[in-house]
Formats: structure tokens, C-alpha cells, sequence
């Protein structure tokens, strides 16, 4: 039988504000084991939440990028449960209102379409502390830093039909809140982390099978692994006459597979209420405009522009504005250099190798934008060749200075006096008869060969278009 | 030295008639003395109050004219205060320190009260007899043999016996209103929000309030004073300037309407509870009120609702006495659920636990929708009820209280008997509305109390008509025998 995937994302993103959703404390990541935990985050007796303001303004932004309706009145309920990183026994999070409904984001397909996945809700929450087993025996350490720290939970309609589209969907997600500045999007700490509903169901079929959910998949790699471990496991256990049970699973990635938490029957029971120590929140039309006014660019459009104003291809515009800080970046080098394709091709090519060898950030990287465009315009002006480029670059990349400096000290300078060429040139000409006779009875492959030659005479630095003219005309034997 | 009222003893304290420091420790002689015949102090703290006294005597000297500046009170012992135990009545927090002070103690205290100590209670201030409290029962000082009422009985008894001029209380169904009527002593219950809840132990968040209890109008005006304002710690607290409360002590009642709920005055009544308040309100109509009657006629739905949305709030909030970070932890626990079981087995006592369960029970899956979504729309139907009223009168009076204090031990089988006492305070928290009770007359040797219901924000008027009729009667200023 053939079988179609279907799977739901929620992902939860941390949002990247000072201090915490609902206390004064700060939300800075990696401080010592509860040094960053209030009264309130603490849920002492008699403590009362009060909402940072700032984190409705990112769900709003949120909301605004995937074209959702923003609830001009959400709640915060409690969802109750007993966990030893959560003090309180209850999670404030928003339930039967939430801030954000009805949104979408726009994928990019392998085959060059684009397909469109539903966005249900988007609502607030507060973050539970850690559970910390490692340094403990027969007992476990609690660290409440991370308790209260502001997250937006966006889910998606079960739209997508493989691992890949779940990624696809979690990349351009992941763009998107780093592109509206709202959260920091690091991954390693958890501030975006997915959980995957997955389920299978023969072709064709339009009710949905049963699903599992994965829990807690913190990178791309996890999330695509997983998926496809649980199709398979599923397909297998339906196909050898079993049935799939509704239930979390957890993925295991050292073994590279997802194992059973808990079943439906285990579940909570969280008893949902309206959070009688909050507000709700009131969202008017003019707070609406006012972040609009504060959204950037979206990728999308983005895209649509470098393609309209660079002449880029659809695939460089995509590849480039895959992150804000990538394609900040292009745009001060094409604007330095004033040559967008030629920076395209370098920011992708050249540039986008060395930071993943390097496995630094793009705000780490040695080679600025104007550092880069400075050597651009080298090429540009015929100062160097491209590929004397590429040798000016990994010096630069060491740590050597800048492009003209470099040019400079180890004498790079492309070669473009016509006399000094033809020079060189007959040189070459003259130590190699026989060649000359091959070539000039016939074999045009050959001019490759002098090419070769004269380029190694002047260590690269001759200025290739006219060393293919005056070759050419030499050998001619005008 | 003769006893005085709060109001009396500022007086005296700003004529240096006497320091903060001698009244003190005679309020503090009093306490070690008769606190004993009434347990209505779970925590006594003469150290920190000799200390605040001489600071409240350095200040008087230098001519600082805080409110409260030099003043005995008495803490709810539901208020955290830093660095003393905050017990909440409940063997849960009988470890617990505060690392904190609630936002009413921390504006008291800048008001330059000095405080005696912290007083007992219903454990979480559940309870309308002060039985429940881990510390043992209060006794009502008119009669040993009976409750004081509750939540705030320990409040009530201390303030009735002049162990301390005055003290907080909470009110969530009427635990200020019902045990001042019990102890024959004024306190006001504000509108949802006059009060910051900030350091103040949850029950049921929605219903929770925070005001004085005193032996007259005027001091409660004047506690009410330090108490109320906007705190942005608490999400609830009304922004809204306080206006002084002393200021409308003296407006006359003419004119006047009060609104006499047919409901309050129905089955269930005592008949010496109604003749004392029929006899109250004769005085206020002769002091020119207008006696209107009215109806609230969703008041008889407002017990069970209260009995769904209090304890559904009360289940979530007391979900973090858990034995993890705080309170009482269990020995030696087997593994995580023997640690949550055990300790809070240990730590809560039955009412607590009666209501956890129902609370739970309300909110769970398919029970929502029947219980706490019905009870939250009686809840506005209640509301509307007294909106309607308020279109008519301007105060609503009735009894407090079906019935005079009862003998300890009375109630106790029978929860539902119970809190059939709070029948006339509750639907007021449900309602968000301020609630006054104050002394209005005797049942054989027990006090009566008479509530004054106004409308939101109307605490200067319930406060001055209280007081209009505490300058013709003296029901306020009398004291049980025992503690004269």
C-alpha cells in the first residue's frame, strides 16, 4: 500500500526579552543554577504575576508577519499539573483565547514550488525551569533561571506531507522571528524547540490516522530524523497488523530512534482556567498599526526585491535571504562594490565556505562587508583577477588586513601593461618551438597549453583577457 | 491605663501624652497576659515591635505625621513579613519565613504602624470558625465556650478583647465581615482591587480582599488609609486615586437610601439577630436614612456558586505547597509522588484537603462546563442583581450574620451547616463589592452585627454611615467583661 505522512508542528520559540514574562527577573541564559529565579518565579506564597508588555508586542509582530488575525481580547488560563521544575503546579499559558489565530507561512518546495502551511494559533507562555539529574544521586537538582521566561507557542495546521516539508516549514519559521527581532532563535539553548504530530494514512484517505507526538526536537537534523523514524515505524506496525496508539514519544538521538512517554490514558488532565490574577489582554487597532510600523522587511518580500533590483536568480534571492544577518550582509558588500551579482556569488561562494568551515557566526566572521567589498571592487577594477581574488580572501579570512594591503605586501597587482605581457609572451613562445609548430599546423588545443605558461611567468598576476588577445595574435604569428 | 481607640491613641501619641514605646508594651502586657484565655495570635514579635516603637518614637519627635505613625496593630498571619514566620494557619507553613513583605504590611509599616504580631486564623483562611487553623481554635472573648467566626477570628478576638487597637484581615465569603459581627467589632471588606493582594496568601484569587478590623468606623477609615492604592506588583489592584477615608466620617444621613434586601431578612434568621438589626435601623432612619425595600433575587444562588469558584481557584493555588522548595516536606520520601502525597497529606488539614478535592473536581475534563462556566454566569447574574439595586439606594443593610456566635464544636460535622454562616457576605466578594459589618446590638450577652453593602469604590460612605451610627449608639464601644 502506498502511504502519505501528515504532520502538525508546534513550536515553541523564546522571546527574547530583558526580563521575564511575568517578574522583574532577568532572562540572560547560562547564569549559576537559580540566580536569575524572584520571589515570583520562585511561586512563593502571595507572589502575583504581572505581563512584560514587551512580549505582547512580539506576538504581535509574530502575528502580523504570517498574515493571522490578533485576538483584540486573549486570556491567560492556568493548565494545572505537579512537576518539580514547575513551582507554582500550574503553567500560565493562554488556552481558549489566544493572541494570535489563523496565520500562514509560504514554503519553498525541492521541485521550485511553493505551498502554503496553516498556522492554528499562536499563543503566550511562561517557560518551566530545568531538571537537573547529572551531579546527583538519588536526587534531582532543580534549576528555576529559565522558570518564567516569556515563550510564544506557534502551531500549524497538519499541512505537511514529509520530513522535509516539516523542515522546510521549521527553517523558514526559525527565519522569520530572527528576521522580526523578536527571539534569538539559538537552538542549542532551547529557545527554539519543535514538537512533531505524526501520523500516516493510506493515499487517498482523507480522515487522519492516529498520531504520536515528539516531543522536545531541538534542530533541524532531529526533527527530520525523527520524523522519518516514526513514519516508518508506524507504516511497519500497521503493516505487520498492528495499530498505532495515541501517545508522546520521545526521539533518542544516539540511537536514532523515538521511544514511548506516556499514552493518551496517562495524560493530565491540566484543568484549564482563566487566570484570575491576570488581566486579559487588550489588544486596540492602533497598538495593531504600531507594530506594523516596527516590522522589517519579511523574507518573502525580500526575496522579491533582491530578485527585481539585483537581477538575482530566484534560487540566489532565496539562498540569501534565508537569515536577516546574511542578507544584510550581501547588500553592504553589493552596495560597496557596487557589482550585486559578482557579491552574490562571493557572499554565497567564497564567504558562505568559509563560515561554515570555520563553524563561527556571521557576527564573528574576520571578513567584513566592506572588508569584502573592498576586494570586490579589486576585481572590479582590474586590480586583481578572481581568482588572484580568492588568494587575497583566505589571507584576509587569516587575518592578514585588508584587500589593498594584502594586494600590496605580497604584490599581487594584476599585470596589465601590454608591453610587459607581450614580453612575457614571446618569451614563452620562443622557449617552446616545437608547441608553436603543433598549434600553428592545427591543434588549437594547444593555446591552453601557452596560456598555462604565461600565467606561471607572471604567477597568476597577468591580466587574463589580454593575455588571451596578445596570445592569440602572436601565435597567429602577426 | 485606660484603653483607647486607634484614632484615640494617634491623638495622644502626636500630644506626647504618651510614647510609642509605653503603648507597646502595654498593648504587649495585654497580650501575654489574656492571649492565653483566646489563642488569637499565632506569632507574637515584641522585639520588632519595641524596635519599630522606638523608631516611631524618634519620628513622632522630630514631628513626622505619618497616619499610623506609632500605632499597635496586629497582622492577619496571612500577610508575609519579612524574616517572621508567615503561617497561613497551616502546619504547611509553620517553617515558613518570609523572604518577603506583602505590599499591606510594607505600606503599614511606612505609615509607621508597629507591629505586635501575626494572628491566628483558618487554615488558608478556610473556614467560618476559626477550627481549622493548625494553631487551635480561637475563642470569642464574649463567651470562651464559642467560635469567634472566620477566617479572620484571630483579627476579631484580638481586637474585641483590646489585645491591640486594631489589625488585618481577608475577606474572600465574608472572613472580615462575619467574625467582627462574632466578636462585636467593625471591619470592611473593600471593593475587589482598593487592596493590593501582593504578599498576601492566595485562597481564591477572584474573590480575595484585604481591609481593617477595629473597633470603630473611624479606625478602620484610618487603617484603610495606610492600606488601599494601586500596587503594580498586583494585576487586579485598581489604579485609582484613594481618596480619605476619615473625610466622609461626618456626612449626615439625610436622605439617605438604604436598600433591606427581602432575601437577608427571610428563613433562616434568627429572630434576635433580626430584632437587633430592625432596632439598628430604626436608629438610622431617625437619623433621617430612608428605609427602601429591595431584592436581590440571585443572592440564594451565591453559596453554591462560591462553593465552585473558591475552591477551584484554592486547588490551583495551593498546587505549589508541594514539598520541593518550601513548607512542609515529608521524611524520607520513597520518590516523587510519595513526596507530593505525603507532604501534602501531612501538611493540610481536612477543610483544606475538602476543598482542593472539590476545586479539582470542578475543573476537570466534562465537569467545567456544568460547574465553574455555570457558576462563574451566576456569578454575573449576582453581580447584575446588586447593579440593579444600586440604581435605587445608594447603601444596602441586613444582618451580617444569620445567627450569633455558636459553640465550638457546633458545626463541625456538617460543612454545609457551616457555610450556610457566611449566607450574606459571600454573594458581596462575588460581586467585587465593599461589605461592611459593624456592632449593631446584643443577643443576650452575644454582639450582633449589621453589614453595609455599597456600591464599587463607595467605602468612604459605608464607612460614614457606620460612623453616624456609632456617634448615637455605643454597641462599638463595649467590651467583653473579661478584658475590661
Amino acid at each position: 500500500m502506498e502511504w502519505e505522512t501528515v504532520i502538525g508542528l508546534e513550536i515553541h520559540t523564546q522571546l527574547n526579552t530583558v526580563s521575564k514574562i511575568f517578574s522583574g527577573a532577568a532572562t540572560a541564559y547560562g547564569a549559576e543554577p537559580n540566580r536569575q529565579a524572584c520571589a515570583v518565579d520562585l511561586g512563593l506564597p502571595g507572589v502575583l504575576p504581572v505581563l512584560n508588555a514587551a512580549v505582547v508586542e512580539k506576538a504581535v509582530m509574530l502575528g502580523l508577519a504570517i498574515d493571522a488575525r490578533i485576538a483584540p481580547r486573549s486570556v491567560f488560563a492556568r493548565k494545572n499539573y505537579f512537576y518539580p521544575d514547575l513551582p507554582k503546579g500550574y503553567q500560565i499559558s493562554q488556552y481558549e483565547l489566544p493572541i494570535v489565530e489563523q496565520g500562514h507561512l509560504d514554503i519553498d518546495l525541492e521541485d521550485g514550488s511553493r505551498k502554503r502551511i496553516g498556522v492554528t494559533r499562536a499563543h503566550l507562555e511562561e517557560d518551566a525551569g530545568k531538571s537537573l539529574h547529572e551531579g546527583f544521586t538519588a536526587m534531582t537538582g532543580i534549576d528555576l533561571n529559565r522558570a518564567g521566561t516569556p515563550l510564544v507557542e506557534i502551531v500549524s495546521e497538519p499541512d505537511m506531507r514529509s520530513a522535509k516539508e516539516a523542515v522546510a516549514y521549521m527553517k523558514k519559521l526559525h527565519a522569520l522571528v530572527r528576521y522580526l527581532g523578536i527571539s534569538d532563535g539559538n537552538m542549542q539553548e532551547g529557545s527554539f524547540r519543535c514538537d512533531a504530530n505524526v501520523s500516516v494514512r493510506p493515499r487517498g484517505r482523507t480522515e487522519f490516522g492516529t498520531r504520536a507526538e515528539i516531543k522536545n526536537l531541538n534542530s533541524f537534523r532531529f526533527v527530520e530524523r525523527a520524523i522519518n523514524f516514526e513514519v516508518e515505524r508506524q507504516i511497519d506496525l500497521i503493516e505487520s497488523g498492528g495499530t498505532v496508539v495515541q501517545e508522546t514519544r520521545l526521539y533518542d538521538p544516539d540511537r536514532d530512534e523515538t521511544r514511548s512517554m506516556r499514552s493518551k490514558e496517562e495524560a493530565n488532565d491540566y484543568r484549564y482556567f482563566p487566570d484570575p490574577d491576570l488581566l486579559p489582554v487588550v489588544i486596540h487597532a492602533e497598538d495593531i498599526e504600531a507594530a506594523r510600523r516596527r516590522l522589517p522587511e519579511l523574507p518573502d518580500a525580500k526575496r522579491e526585491r533582491f530578485i527585481s533590483a539585483y537581477g538575482l536568480s530566484a534560487y540566489d534571492a532565496g539562498s540569501l535571504t534565508a537569515s536577516r544577518e546574511l542578507a544584510d550582509y550581501f547588500e553592504a558588500v553589493a552596495a560597496g562594490c557596487g557589482a550585486p551579482k559578482l557579491a552574490a556569488n562571493w557572499v554565497m561562494g567564497d564567504f558562505s565556505a568559509a563560515l561554515n568551515r570555520s563553524e563561527a557566526g556571521l557576527a564573528q566572521s574576520p571578513v567584513s562587508a566592506a572588508g569584502l567589498a573592498q576586494l570586490l571592487s579589486r576585481i572590479q577594477d582590474e586590480t586583481i583577477s578572481g581568482k588572484i581574488a580568492k588568494e587575497v580572501f583566505d589571507a584576509m579570512w587569516a587575518g592578514e588586513g585588508g584587500a589593498d594591503a594584502i594586494i600590496e605586501a605580497r604584490g599581487l597587482k594584476q599585470i596589465t601593461d601590454t608591453g610587459a605581457i607581450d614580453a612575457i609572451i614571446d618569451e614563452v613562445i620562443a622557449a617552446n618551438p616545437s608547441q608553436l609548430e603543433q598549434y600553428r599546423s592545427g591543434k588549437d588545443k594547444l593555446f591552453g597549453f601557452f596560456v598555462g605558461q604565461v600565467m606561471k611567468k607572471t604567477r597568476g598576476q597577468a591580466n587574463p583577457a589580454q593575455v588571451n588577445e596578445r596570445l592569440r595574435a602572436r601565435l597567429q604569428g602577426d | 491605663m485606660k484603653l483607647d481607640t486607634l484614632a484615640g491613641w494617634a491623638r495622644r501619641l502626636r500630644a506626647r501624652d504618651i510614647s510609642s514605646r509605653e503603648l507597646t508594651e502595654f498593648y504587649l502586657g495585654r497580650i501575654d497576659r489574656l492571649d492565653s484565655q483566646l489563642n488569637s495570635f499565632i506569632s507574637v514579635t515584641p522585639d520588632l515591635a519595641l524596635a519599630a516603637a522606638d523608631a516611631a518614637d524618634e519620628r513622632l519627635a522630630r514631628g513626622d505625621e505619618a497616619p499610623l505613625l506609632g500605632l499597635p496593630v496586629a497582622q492577619k498571619d496571612i500577610f508575609c513579613t519579612f524574616g517572621v514566620r508567615t503561617s497561613c494557619g497551616s502546619k504547611m507553613l509553620d517553617n515558613f519565613i518570609a523572604p518577603y513583605t506583602a505590599t499591606v504590611v510594607e505600606r503599614m509599616n511606612a505609615a509607621g504602624a508597629v507591629m505586635l504580631g501575626k494572628t491566628n486564623m483558618d487554615e488558608f483562611a478556610m473556614g467560618s470558625s476559626n477550627e481549622t487553623s493548625h494553631y487551635g481554635p480561637v475563642r470569642n472573648p464574649w463567651d470562651p465556650e464559642r467560635v469567634p467566626g472566620g477566617s479572620s477570628g484571630g483579627s476579631a478576638a484580638a481586637v474585641a478583647a483590646r489585645l491591640v487597637p486594631a489589625a488585618t484581615g481577608t475577606d474572600t465569603g465574608g472572613s472580615i465581615r462575619q467574625p467582627a459581627a462574632f466578636c462585636g467589632i467593625t471591619g470592611i471588606k473593600p471593593t475587589y482591587g482598593r487592596v493590593s493582594r501582593y504578599g498576601m496568601i492566595a485562597f481564591a484569587s477572584s474573590l480575595d480582599q484585604a481591609g481593617p478590623m477595629a473597633a470603630s468606623a473611624e479606625d478602620c477609615a484610618l487603617m484603610l488609609n495606610a492600606m488601599a492604592g494601586f500596587d503594580p506588583r498586583d494585576s487586579t489592584s485598581v489604579e485609582r486615586p484613594v481618596e480619605d477615608f476619615t473625610a466622609g466620617l461626618g456626612a449626615d444621613l439625610k436622605g439617605l437610601r438604604i436598600g433591606l434586601p427581602r432575601e437577608f431578612f427571610g428563613e433562616g434568621l434568627d429572630p434576635g439577630v433580626r430584632a437587633a438589626t430592625e432596632a439598628a435601623l430604626a436608629v438610622l432612619r431617625e437619623r433621617g436614612a430612608e428605609l427602601i425595600e429591595i431584592s436581590l433575587p440571585n443572592s440564594g444562588l451565591s453559596v453554591p456558586a462560591y462553593y465552585v469558584v473558591a475552591p477551584a481557584e484554592c486547588s490551583s493555588n495551593l498546587a505549589r505547597y508541594d514539598g520541593v522548595r518550601f513548607g512542609h516536606r515529608c521524611d524520607e520520601p520513597r520518590d516523587l509522588t510519595d513526596l507530593y502525597t505525603r507532604s501534602r497529606a501531612e501538611g493540610f488539614g481536612a477543610e483544606v484537603k475538602r476543598r482542593i478535592m472539590i476545586g479539582t473536581y470542578v475543573l476537570s475534563a466534562g465537569y467545567y462546563d456544568a460547574y465553574y462556566l455555570k457558576a462563574q454566569k451566576v456569578r454575573r447574574l449576582i453581580a447584575d442583581d446588586f447593579r440593579r439595586a444600586f440604581g435605587q439606594v445608594d447603601v444596602i443593610a441586613g444582618p451580617t450574620s444569620p445567627e450569633t456566635p455558636f459553640r465550638l464544636g457546633e458545626k463541625s460535622a456538617d460543612p454545609v451547616q457551616m457555610y450556610l454562616s457566611d449566607i450574606y457576605t459571600i454573594a458581596v466578594n462575588l460581586a467585587g463589592l465593599p461589605g461592611l459589618s459593624m456592632p449593631a446590638g446584643t443577643v443576650g450577652n452575644l454582639p450582633v452585627g449589621m453589614q453595609l453593602i455599597g456600591n464599587y469604590f463607595d467605602e468612604a460612605r459605608l464607612l460614614g454611615v457606620a460612623h453616624q451610627f456609632q456617634q448615637e449608639t455605643d454597641w462599638h464601644a463595649r467590651m467583653p467583661a473579661a478584658f475590661v
